[in-house]
C-alpha cells in the first residue's frame, strides 16, 4: 500500500512489447518498469506510443508480442487493477450522475477506500459534490477524474495528461498532492506533453518516439544527454557573422539579446569575446528539458 | 460476459455492494435523463388512456385486451432504449474504456442495466394497471393481475438482449433513430396498438415473426383473449430469440470498437 518504502520493488512491467495498427508500428519492442514510490514521466510527441504503452498496463490494449505484468499478474485480473488508480485522457463519465455518486461508485470497486473528506481535500472538489458531472467546467471535470483515481489507497496511479485544462492554482494543488502521494510510497506514472510538469515532478523520465524509448533517466540525465547550450548576450555582431562559425545550431535576435544555441559553448564564447570586445550581459545556460526533448526526438526521426 | 469475479478478500469490499451500487446509480442516471425517462414512463400510459380507455368507450373487455398489449408495448421501451442507446453512447464516449481500466465488475454493467429496465417495466406496469382498474373499469382476479405483472416484467428481457445487440453495432448518434425504427413498427405489426385483426391480412399472417407478438400473446392468455396458439410455442420462441441475441452480443462485444 502507500507507505511501503521499498523503492527498489518493480510494481509493473512491459517486457519487449510490440503493437502494430495496420501499417503503423505503434510500439516496437518497448520495455519499461514502474518502481514503488517513484514518479515516472513518459514524454513524447503525439502518436509516439506513450498512451498505447500505458493502455497495455490498464487492460485496454493487448500487445501483439511481449509480456505485460501488473503486480506480477495480468492486467486483466481484477485483483491487480484493485491496486491502481486511473485517470484517462478523455473519458466522459455519466453526465447525470452527481460527483458524490461517481465517487461512491468508483469506491465500491476498491477494497481500501479513502474517506470522502480526504478525497475532497486531496482533489479540491468539496464544493462540487452535489453537482451533476455534465454541468461542470472542463477543469472541474478533470479534478473529479483525479478524485476518482485517488478515491482508494492504491500502489500505482496512472495519470494521462492530468493537468490539461486546469488553471495554474489547480495545477499546483494537484502537483502538491502527487508529491505527497509519492512521498507516502505510491508510484505515479505520468504521461504528459507539459515538459514543465515532468521537470517539476518526475524522478525518472522516459522519452518515447516512434514506439521506442529514445532516452531514459532522471530529468538531469536526460538534459545532459543533450550537450546543447544556450548563449545569450548583448552584442554588435550580426546574425550572419555568427552563423558562419563552427558548431552553431541556431542564432536569433531576442529583443536586444543575441541568442545562440550550440554544442560547443566554450569555443563559441571565446570567439564571441574576441570578435566583440564591447559584448555585455553574457549568459550561458544548459538547455531545459524542452530543448533536450526536441533534440532527442529529432535524432530518432 | 457475465464473468464472476474473485476480488481480493477485504472487509470493505463486497461484490454484492458493487452490483447494488451500479444498479441504483444506473436507475437514477436514466431517471434523470428526460429523453429516456419521459417517453418510457409517459407514452404507454398516454396511449393506453387514449386507445384503451377513451376510445374503447364503456367496454371493459377492450380495456383489458389493450391493457395486456400496452403492458408489452411499455416494457419493450426501457429494454430497447436502456441498452440500445446507452451502450451505443457509452462505447463512443469512453465510459466503457474507463470501466475496463478500473476494477469494475464486467457483469455488473449488464446486470445493472437489466435491473434498471425491470424497475422501469414495473413502474410502467403499475401505471397501466392503475389506469385500467380505475378509469378503464377493468376487473381481473388478483392472480391475473400478478400473472400479468410477471409476464410484463419477464417480457422486457428479450428486448434488453435485442437492445444490447443494437447498442454494440450502431454508433451513439444513430442509435435513438434505429431503436425507434425497430420499436414502433414492431409494436404496431405485433398488434400492440390495435388488434391484429385490424391489420391487412398479409401483415397479420407474418406477425408471429416478431418477438413482441409472442410476448403479447402470453399476456393476452392471462386474460383469456389470445389467438389460441399453445403457451410453450410463445415461450419457446422468446427463449430462442433471447439466446440468439445474447450469442450475437457475446460475439460482437469482443470485436466492438470502443473509444
Amino acid at each position: 500500500m502507500c507507505g511501503l518504502q521499498n523503492t527498489k520493488a518493480t510494481l509493473a512491467r512491459l517486457d519487449d512489447v510490440s503493437k502494430r495498427y495496420g501499417n503503423l508500428m505503434a510500439l516496437d519492442n518497448l520495455s519499461l518498469s514502474v518502481n514503488a514510490g517513484e514518479i515516472l514521466a513518459l514524454l513524447g510527441p503525439n502518436g509516439a506510443g506513450k498512451t498505447t504503452a500505458v493502455s497495455m498496463l490498464l487492460n485496454l490494449v493487448v500487445p501483439d508480442s511481449g509480456k505485460v505484468y501488473l503486480f506480477d499478474r495480468a492486467p486483466q485480473e481484477l485483483a491487480a487493477r484493485q491496486r491502481i488508480g486511473v485517470m484517462l485522457q478523455s473519458a466522459d463519465l455519466p453526465e447525470t450522475l452527481r460527483v458524490s455518486e461517481l465517487i461512491a461508485l468508483t469506491q465500491s470497486y476498491y477494497p481500501n477506500k479513502r474517506s470522502l473528506a480526504e478525497v475532497c481535500h486531496m482533489a479540491g472538489i468539496a464544493d462540487l459534490l452535489s453537482r451533476p458531472y455534465g454541468k461542470l467546467s472542463g477543469g472541474q471535470q478533470r479534478r473529479v477524474q483525479f478524485a476518482l483515481a485517488i478515491c482508494a489507497k492504491v500502489e500505482i496511479l496512472f495519470l494521462d495528461e492530468p493537468t490539461v485544462g486546469l488553471d495554474i492554482e489547480a495545477r499546483e494543488a494537484m502537483w502538491a498532492t502527487l508529491r505527497k502521494l509519492a512521498a507516502e510510497g505510491c508510484a505515479i506514472v505520468l504521461t504528459t506533453h507539459y515538459l514543465e510538469e515532468a521537470e517539476a515532478l518526475a524522478d525518472r523520465v522516459m522519452v518515447i518516439a516512434q514506439g521506442a524509448v529514445v532516452a531514459e533517466g532522471s530529468v538531469e540525465a536526460i538534459r545532459s544527454r543533450v550537450s546543447l547550450r544556450r548563449i545569450r548576450c548583448v552584442s554588435q555582431l550580426s546574425i550572419a557573422t555568427v552563423q558562419q562559425w563552427r558548431d552553431i545550431d541556431s542564432v536569433i535576435h531576442d529583443g536586444q539579446y543575441l541568442t545562440i544555441q550550440t554544442q560547443d559553448a566554450e569555443s563559441v564564447t571565446r570567439q564571441l569575446l574576441n570578435a566583440d570586445t564591447y559584448l555585455t550581459q553574457l549568459e550561458i545556460k544548459r538547455a531545459g528539458l524542452a530543448e533536450a526533448f526536441m533534440e532527442l526526438t529529432k535524432e530518432s526521426a | 460476459m457475465m464473468t464472476t469475479a474473485k476480488p481480493a478478500m477485504s472487509s470493505s469490499y463486497s461484490a454484492v455492494t458493487v452490483y447494488v451500487t451500479e444498479t441504483r446509480l444506473e436507475f437514477i442516471r436514466m431517471l434523470r435523463m428526460p429523453t429516456f425517462a419521459l417517453p418510457a414512463l409517459i407514452f404507454p400510459a398516454m396511449f393506453y388512456l387514449l386507445f384503451g380507455v377513451l376510445m374503447a368507450g364503456n367496454k371493459p373487455q377492450v380495456g383489458a385486451y389493450m391493457l395486456a398489449t400496452y403492458c408489452i408495448f411499455g416494457v419493450m421501451g426501457p429494454g430497447l432504449f436502456g441498452f440500445g442507446v446507452s451502450v451505443a453512447l457509452e462505447k463512443d464516449r469512453g465510459w466503457l474504456t474507463w470501466r475496463r481500466a478500473v476494477p469494475a465488475l464486467p457483469g455488473a454493467y449488464f446486470i445493472s442495466k437489466m435491473a434498471m429496465a425491470l424497475i422501469f417495466a414495473f413502474i410502467i406496469f403499475v401505471e397501466l394497471a392503475l389506469l385500467a382498474a380505475t378509469l378503464g373499469g377493468v376487473q381481473l382476479a388478483a392472480s391475473q393481475w400478478l400473472l400479468l405483472m410477471a409476464v410484463s416484467l419477464l417480457s422486457s428481457l428479450p428486448f434488453c438482449a435485442l437492445g444490447l445487440v443494437i447498442g454494440i453495432l450502431v454508433n451513439g448518434q444513430a442509435a435513438p433513430a434505429i431503436v425507434n425504427f425497430i420499436y414502433l413498427p414492431m409494436a404496431f405489426l405485433s398488434g400492440l396498438w390495435m388488434s391484429i385483426s385490424f391489420l391487412p391480412k398479409v401483415l397479420g399472417d407474418v406477425a408471429p415473426i416478431w418477438p413482441s407478438y409472442h410476448a403479447a400473446q402470453i399476456a393476452l392468455k392471462v386474460i383469456g383473449a389470445d389467438l389460441g396458439a399453445p403457451l410453450w410455442l410463445h415461450i419457446g420462441y422468446l427463449a430462442v430469440f433471447t439466446l440468439a441475441m445474447v450469442w450475437l452480443a457475446v460475439r460482437f462485444w469482443a470485436r466492438m470498437k470502443v473509444r
